[in-house]
């Protein structure tokens, strides 16, 4: 690995960064196929960087993903993986939460994934309150496809099959989970990476159902079609239109009109369900005793 | 007997597909051979709905009822529904408040009091499912009443055996009270009676 | 000491399932199939399993898939509309190899259809029904005690093969209830699927001993320690996407082999009356009751009538059906629908006997005097 010379930060960063592909990644698949400047590659180091943190055991690590750009993550990532269809990465993570509860879940999909296609089983899953922890790329694109318009583009934004501008609305996706049921629901950005690390740990340690949409970027289609720049105007953006949630909260709807608001939506707690299906696995076991 | 076959038809709620299973279940108890199932449309309450049962003392293959050998109908649409092309040989058990339709002048027809005698006498007007299988029972003799009883209790919900079997008794004592009834054919006279009222 | 109970074809279908090991059901209610998930739900938390209601049919066959994937043998339920949805991850299952027993009680469609009638409209979608090529067992109950048994063989074709297997019931056997025989515990097989014995993150998930002729590659329940990955794509030995033509064909080539070299242990049927027939009756699943009756009556009225029943209806017991045809004069097919396993029989015959077909497609049941007359026609 060739680090900069001169930089002693630098220099270290890179070192860091090299322990966790080495510990993390499967060396051996990379590099990633995601584009140059694409956010993806961003965000799934942040997954990285958080199940460090929290010292999960790879082999009780179980990511899934669906289809799409998103989901060639899992293959990357060495841990128990598991790329599905395209949209039910949730419900098939369902399953294997529900099979072995002793194991840590990590969903990783799109915004077209698990919004549109895969929208159903994402507030179905939240409701639930299953111990799962999404992390949303949202690059408010169809990448794989070459650019659509998803569910989190803008309005009047562009995309292939928008090509008057997006006609839709879009889905506050953590706001959506929010309000279906999940215990824990926050935002990060590919640009605010501390943050972003650190609301996934959160989301992981939470029992309950987490999400964290993170706003990724995609200068190929989305950036290009709607004029943003490159990938480093892109995180510009970001980084300047980034604003936390305390700070939002002072600011009036107009003002909020073009920023990117990262932080923690919310976090309570509810019964998991894995854990009240095993109570009432034992419920049914005590009784049973008691009446031979 | 060699091969009953039970026709049991009423309105969805009145527990017909119950009473169906049973008398399966009362002649699965007893080593017999059964074949029990049912027709009703989408309505929980109210539509029509039929249930057969047919029991054997030979293995059974085609399991749906052909040549009826008894027929019971709680409600008049069940009655006027399941009564066309009945063979000759059919008996058939009515709710004492439905009207007997003509092209049953050659039959035997029973008419009971069911629905009435389960609310009024067994204090449940629900119960009158299985107090019309105490009368089916007593009337063609397919087990006895122990055996009755424990196919029965298999079936009802946990906590009306008190009711229920209470009405499985009250069943049996309305068959009996029929004119020349026991396990015996009724007299030929009981369904020019029934057709005509 | 066997013991007979009365039961309903679906709970039959369940108590089988338990028997054989399945611990976690996803479901989602449809007629007549829902039977299934209501057992399901009472019964497994009793035995230490698990039961989901999903969001939908699509969520159901995913968290089973997902569920065996971490180890426990799964199921899922549905009738007509919901296998129609089901059908992209069980194409899934069939391509990364995961053990699962999908059961769909037929019923009268196409669409929304008659939802309470019987049919036997899915035989073709069971075989064909996931795009692509692709190896499927189906197999075709044709009694409330064949309900039992051949759930647990189909749970133990899917774990030996690692493949899913279909349960294509029909609302006639779903519905009915009657005596089921009842075997001690100890008398009934059961397979699991073959399982990595040392794990090991470098092993090749997919790496099988040709030499030895291994066709079904060992499985590691996620959490055991090999952590591999599994993906719908077309994949090597290492369990990862590859575009390699060699590659795919290999792949492709074991999928479709596994299943049909192993023929004889996949396949049963059975043939009543055979030996001295001129006609014989073919038909499947709760058609078999009608033709039953229609072949004693045939008999009773001196015609030599048999029968022939697939009980696995994919692969189709092709070999035998083709072995019995020298003696017949006559077959006639009865199925409920407008006829779909009749072409695989005209197939097999090659115009050898003249193939007569009974087909009712309106929801209303085939009698055994349709048959039988069929079967007197010259």
């Amino acid at each position: 690995m060739k680090v900069n010379t001169g930089d002693v930060n630098a220099a270290s960063r890179t070192k860091q960064m090299s322990n966790l592909i080495y510990k993390y990644m499967r060396p051996e698949h990379l590099p990633q196929i995601w584009c140059p400047g694409c956010g993806n590659g961003i965000i799934m180091r942040d997954v990285a960087q958080a199940i460090e943190n929290l010292g999960l055991s790879r082999n009780q690590t179980v990511i899934v993903s669906g289809i799409g750009c998103s989901s060639r993550a899992a293959g990357y990532m060495d841990f128990n993986t598991i790329h599905t269809t395209h949209g039910r990465a949730i419900a098939f993570a369902t399953g294997i939460k529900l099979a072995n509860p002793e194991l840590e879940v990590i969903v990783i999909a799109g915004d077209g994934d698990i919004s549109a296609i895969g929208g159903n089983h994402l507030i179905h899953a939240a409701r639930r309150n299953i111990g799962l922890t999404v992390v949303v790329m949202n690059n408010s694109t169809y990448g794989m496809t070459g650019g659509q318009y998803s569910p989190t583009t803008p309005t009047n934004a562009y995309g292939t099959t928008a090509p008057y501008g997006n006609l839709d609305r879009s889905f506050d996706i953590a706001g959506l989970a929010y309000g279906a049921g999940a215990s824990y629901a926050a935002r990060g950005s590919a640009y605010h990476v501390q943050q972003t690390i650190g609301l996934i740990q959160d989301g992981i340690r939470n029992k309950g159902f987490s999400i964290i949409d993170v706003a990724s970027i995609c200068p190929t289609y989305y950036g290009r079609k709607n004029k943003k720049g490159d990938a480093v105007e892109m995180m510009k953006w970001q980084r300047d239109h980034g604003v936390t949630m305390e700070q939002a909260a002072k600011m009036d709807p107009e003002q909020l009109k073009d920023k990117l608001v990262i932080g923690l939506l919310h976090h309570a707690q509810y019964p998991e369900f894995t854990y009240k299906y095993d109570m009432l696995i034992k419920k049914l076991a005590e009784e049973r005793e008691a009446n031979e | 007997m060699s091969k009953m076959e039970l026709r049991l038809a009423g309105s969805g709620g009145q527990g017909v597909i119950l009473a169906s299973v049973i008398l399966a279940e009362a002649a699965v108890q007893s080593g017999k051979y059964t074949a029990q199932s049912q027709s009703y449309g989408p309505e929980a309450r109210g539509g029509a709905c039929k249930a057969e049962t047919l029991i054997s003392d030979d293995p059974i293959g085609f399991t749906k009822v052909q040549q009826p050998t008894f027929l019971m109908a709680l409600t008049q649409k069940a009655l006027d529904t399941y009564t066309r092309a009945l063979p000759e040989n059919c008996l058939v058990l009515v709710d004492e408040g439905l009207t007997v339709p003509e092209n049953l002048n050659g039959h035997r027809v029973l008419r009971l009091p069911i629905l009435r005698t389960a609310k009024e006498t067994v204090g449940r007007a629900q119960t009158a499912n299985v107090l019309a299988v105490g009368c089916i029972n007593a009337l063609l003799g397919i087990t006895d009443m122990e055996t009755l009883k424990k196919a029965a209790s298999l079936h009802i919900p946990r906590g009306t055996e008190e009711i229920n079997l209470k009405a499985l008794a009250e069943g049996v004592k309305l068959a009996s009270a029929v004119p020349g009834e026991g396990n015996a054919p009724a007299a030929r006279s009981e369904k020019k009676k029934g057709a005509k009222q | 000491m066997d013991q007979v109970v009365l039961m309903q074809g679906n709970e039959a279908c369940v108590e089988g399932a338990i028997a054989a090991g399945m611990r976690l059901f996803a479901g989602y209610p449809i007629t007549p199939s829902t039977e299934i998930a209501e057992l399901s739900a009472y019964r497994l938390p009793q035995v230490g399993g698990k039961f989901i209601q999903m969001e939908d049919e699509i969520a159901s066959i995913a968290c089973a898939i997902g569920g065996s994937v971490a180890g426990v043998k799964s199921m899922t339920a549905t009738s007509g509309p919901g296998f129609s949805l089901k059908q992209e991850n069980l194409g899934y299952a069939c391509l990364a190899e995961i053990p699962l027993v999908v059961v769909d009680v037929q019923r009268m469609g196409p669409s929304t259809g008659m939802p309470t009638s019987p049919s036997q409209g899915d035989v073709m979608m069971a075989r064909w029904g996931t795009h692509g090529d692709h190896p499927i067992i189906v197999i075709s109950p044709s009694s409330v005690t064949e309900a039992y048994y051949q759930t647990i063989r189909a749970f133990n074709l899917s774990e030996r093969y690692r493949t899913p297997v279909i349960f294509l019931m029909d609302e006639i056997i779903g519905h009915l209830r009657e005596g089921m025989q009842m075997k001690e515990a100890e008398d009934i097989t059961i397979v699991n699927r073959p399982t990595v014995q040392f794990p090991d993150p470098k092993r090749k998930p997919y790496h099988m001993n040709e030499k030895k002729g291994q066709m079904v590659p060992q499985m590691a329940p996620f959490g055991c320690g090999q952590r591999y990955n599994i993906t719908g794509l077309i994949h090597d030995e290492s369990g990862f996407p590859t575009n390699s033509t060699e590659e795919a064909e290999k792949l492709m080539y074991r999928l479709m082999h596994k299943i049909s070299d192993n023929y004889k242990d996949i396949v049963r049927y059975e043939q009543v009356n055979m030996d001295d027939a001129d006609v014989a009756i073919v038909c499947y699943g709760g058609t078999m009751r009608a033709a039953q009756t229609a072949m004693e009556m045939a008999r009773a009225k001196g015609v030599r009538c048999g029968i022939f029943r697939p009980v696995t209806i994919w692969p189709f017991p092709e070999r035998e059906l083709t072995a019995a045809l020298g003696g017949l004069k006559k077959i006639v097919v009865a199925e409920h629908n407008c006829g779909q396993i009749v072409l695989e029989v005209e197939r097999l015959t090659r115009g050898a006997c003249p193939v007569a077909f009974v087909g009712k497609y309106n929801g209303a049941v085939i009698t055994p005097q349709e048959i039988l007359q069929k079967v007197e026609e010259a």
